[in-house]
């Protein structure tokens, strides 16, 4: 079968052998699993605007994370919230991998991030420190703590990695693109382990007030492919991964978790915020052209799936378009609507949860479905987890600006 | 001739779509104003600045037409006013 070989043929397959994960409906790997069979939603009050005038209240918080507990206090003064769960979610993935640092393979490693807005907490603060309260100076670490490759740094220095790092910010496709480029860097050769995936913390009143002005965002629940649903809602977290080459990952007696199979993305070329359905079919087909598997083959879709008015019928008819008659056969679900929309980390955060889906053979459900749309006509997983054997599955991004990023997974 | 209160959101609507207020008139459809989703949007950001109103996203979403946010603009300007003189005076 074709798609016993990645990258349709070409270079080396690729294994992921550790996640880690920590957003608003977990800690960490183990509990966020636990949280997507259960169909837990981790969206509540948001805690520092209370008191403010935002017209939403509600978002998706990592609760109970306090960075006295993952760092020294000196070390975390040096970073914002969003490079902090980077850190936090790169040592539980290499935890899990049980990878060995040496100096050869610090040489060869890499690091790809994805981030939206960086550390604009950070900023925020500062620029509120000049602007409203009259202060002369910001913070001399402002410039350090907002830059978007701050994850990326704070990994690099944390295991000593001295090839190949960066961060890509491509909105809300920032992470799924990052985990692309490992994947390519890891395929061809270039580095025998990638640490990769992406983080996000949105939660500044400044930032939240950006996203008040674009009237995307629901005054209570994200609804994913419902018809009564009425925006996104805004979420935090991070998701890394650590990918290596299939065969050293088994020669080194590591437990694949899954398979990196394929990789595609496209620009819509069609408009800065409306989402173009050609444009996100074409990212589909050329992941599974990537991956050499046939349309048929995909048994389940990590939905990008905000809950917006626009993107969840835009996405169905993209998948319509990418699978023809077998679209009406997908198994499709918006994790959204647990752990928020995560921006940057939405690709990391969701490309892991497809991965944990695949291997423990429970499908996670779109929750808060409560009523179905015409325009939104495929199977959407409505509100309870299914237990199903699938062997492929791919993961949605697509951002503002019109770049698709979509990932293709095979069950290990 | 449209009233001051018209002419002032035609007037805006024209200026966030870099046109000539000319080409804008009350019965314009946005489709003739080449407007789209965040255009409404943008617009929307200027009339509330512009009359110091608060236009809540609900209402936005049903918004077709210029006659449909000069008959909104008009409803909030003067629900704003008869706010403005119930309201108990600040302590």
């Amino acid at each position: 079968m074709a798609a016993t070989t990645s990258g349709a043929g070409t270079g080396r397959r690729v294994a992921v052998t550790g996640i880690g994960v920590v957003c608003a409906i977990g800690k960490n790997r183990g509990e966020f699993q636990q949280a997507l069979r259960e169909g837990r939603c981790g969206i509540d009050g948001i805690a520092s605007t209370a008191n403010t005038d935002l017209r939403f209240r509600n978002g998706a918080q990592v609760k109970c994370f306090n960075a006295e507990d993952h760092f020294s206090l000196k070390q975390a003064d040096m970073l914002d919230r969003f490079a902090q769960l980077a850190v936090v979610a790169a040592r539980e993935a290499a935890a899990q991998s049980g990878i060995e640092w040496t100096d050869e393979l610090r040489e060869n490693a890499g690091i790809v991030t994805g981030s939206c807005i960086g550390g604009q907490s950070t900023e925020n603060q500062g620029f509120y420190d000049v602007y409203k309260m009259g202060k002369t100076r910001v913070h001399p670490m402002t410039i350090p703590k907002t830059m978007a490759n701050a994850g990326a740094s704070a990994i690099s220095l944390e295991f000593g990695i001295t090839g190949p790092a960066f961060t890509i910010s491509t909105a809300c496709s920032s992470s799924a693109h990052a985990i692309g480029q490992a994947f390519a860097m890891v395929r061809s050769g270039m580095c025998d382990v990638v640490l990769t995936g992406g983080s996000e913390a949105p939660f500044s009143y400044g930032v939240l007030k950006a996203w008040e002005a674009m009237r995307v965002i629901s005054p209570d629940a994200c609804r994913p492919f419902s018809r009564d649903r009425n925006g996104m809602i805004l979420g935090e977290g991070a998701a890394m991964l650590v990918v290596e080459p299939l065969d050293r990952a088994l020669a080194r007696g590591a437990t694949p978790l899954a398979e990196i199979v394929g990789f595609g993305m496209s620009s819509d070329a069609h408009h800065v915020t409306q989402p173009s359905a050609e444009g996100a079919a074409k990212a589909i087909r050329m992941a599974l052209r990537d991956a050499g598997i046939a349309p048929e083959q995909i048994g389940y879709v990590n939905a990008h799936g905000t809950g917006t008015t626009v993107n969840d019928p835009t996405e169905t008819r993209a998948l319509h378009l990418a699978f023809g008659a077998h679209a009406t056969s997908l198994q499709i679900s918006s994790t959204k609507a647990m752990h928020g929309h995560t921006l940057g980390a939405a690709g990391a955060i969701e490309g892991a949860a497809t991965m944990l889906s695949l291997g423990g053979g429970i499908l996670p459900p779109t929750i808060h479905f409560n009523e179905r749309d015409p325009e939104c006509d495929l199977d959407y997983i409505p509100n309870c987890a299914r237990e199903a054997e699938v062997e492929f599955a791919i993961s949605n991004s697509f951002a503002f600006g019109g770049l698709n990023a979509v990932l293709a997974f095979r069950r290990y | 001739m449209p009233d001051e209160l018209t002419q002032r959101i035609l007037r805006i609507i024209a200026e966030t779509q870099r046109k000539d207020p000319s080409q804008v008139t009350i019965d314009s459809s946005f489709e003739e104003l080449g407007i789209d989703s965040m255009d409404g949007v943008n617009i929307v950001f200027a009339l509330e600045n512009e009359f110091d109103i608060n236009v809540p996203d609900e209402e936005v979403k049903n918004i077709r037409s210029v006659r449909d946010m000069v008959e909104g603009v008009r409803r909030l300007v003067e629900l704003r006013g008869d706010q403005g003189e119930t309201a108990p005076a600040a302590s």
